[in-house]
């Protein structure tokens, strides 16, 4: 179990640091990818034009934290079937050959 | 790390495909092959392309009052080594850039570059060096994945700094520039891959310890350690 409480409390940390910094002054929050074009207009002087436009993009905030949503669901679901599956698989071999405990 | 659709001049585009490309073509080769030879890897590598899909969807908040994502690439670099994760990020890079408007077609090149090949090959040279000091399995993942993480993003501020050298300083002015927008966001979302890239790898061991062994990740004394002491 310690690894899980090793993880928890590093997970407890990042939040603490989280709740710190937005008590702290205002931000943004904006994506750091976002940000990048910013840099690239300051050190253009802003003339450097995107030559080429996403094919499509979610029509709202909502809609595209629904895609993010499903995107972690999907990869999830696989996660959390194969360690069941794996577990399940164990148990069973473990209480077919009891003797054969490694 | 997306560099978003169209911030990358032309010939930038075409290189960082060229340089890519080739490597994603030898990682389906390989990862074809190994699966032909070896179905019982498949729910594996399915695993570690499915945490590349939950890791790269979660947007952090982080101490410089910005959101970044993590990578999820270190599983799949120590699993699987470099050549195929580039197969399973290019896949989740491309989700984004046709359905969320992350990162971009042209830029796909770049940004498989960066996530999908030079942080696995940290990750992997990470996790080889811990392994070859004997240094603690799961300590060995937590740096691989928080190294192929920073890395990551490294990359990118070298690729829009060669594509944008400031006025003044030059390329490493600007590298500076984009550094100081990825790099620190980075770090702690980096740490936090790295602990639950570990735990992941704990459950992996404790279930299929076998299959480690055949991919040759971890040496049996170790794996037999480990699963007497979870046990």
């Amino acid at each position: 179990m310690k690894l899980e409480y090793i993880t928890l409390a590093i997970i407890l940390i990042f939040i603490a640091i989280f709740a710190y910094v937005s008590s702290t002054g205002n931000h943004e929050w904006s994506g750091a990818d976002d940000q990048a074009g910013n840099t690239i207009d300051k050190l253009t002087g802003g003339t450097y034009q995107p030559w080429a436009h996403s094919i499509w993009e979610p029509p709202s905030g909502e809609i595209e934290s629904l895609l993010f949503a499903l995107q972690a669901a999907f990869g999830a679901i696989i996660i959390g079937y194969f360690l069941g599956y794996y577990r399940g698989l164990a148990k069973a071999k473990a209480s077919a050959y009891p003797e054969e405990k490694q | 790390m997306h560099i978003m659709e169209g911030f990358l001049p032309l010939y930038w585009c075409v290189l960082w495909y060229a340089l890519s490309l080739p490597v994603v073509a030898y990682g389906a080769y390989k990862m074809n092959r190994i699966i032909k030879e070896n179905r019982d890897l498949l729910p594996l590598l399915a695993v570690s392309g499915a945490f590349i899909f939950v890791l790269s969807s979660l947007k952090m908040p982080s101490v410089t009052g910005s959101c970044s994502h993590p990578t999820g690439t270190g599983i799949g670099a120590i699993l699987f080594g470099p050549w195929i994760t580039s197969v399973l990020s290019i896949i989740v890079l491309i989700f984004q850039a046709i359905f969320l408007a992350h990162g971009g077609l042209t830029t796909l090149g770049a940004n498989t570059f960066s996530m999908g090949i030079v942080g696995p090959i940290v990750g992997y040279l990470v996790y080889k060096a811990c392994m070859n000091r004997n240094v603690n399995l799961y300590l060995a993942v937590f740096l691989a994945a928080l190294f192929a993480d920073w890395f990551t993003y490294i990359v990118t501020s070298i690729q829009l700094a060669l594509a944008f050298p400031a006025a003044s300083g030059g390329v490493l002015a600007s590298f500076e520039a984009f550094l100081g927008v990825f790099a620190i966001t980075q770090v702690p979302l980096a740490i936090v891959e790295g602990a639950v890239s570990a735990l992941l790898f704990k459950y992996i061991v404790q279930l299929r310890g076998d299959v480690l062994l055949k991919l040759n990740v971890a040496s049996p004394d170790i794996i037999k350690k480990l699963q007497e002491a979870s046990a």
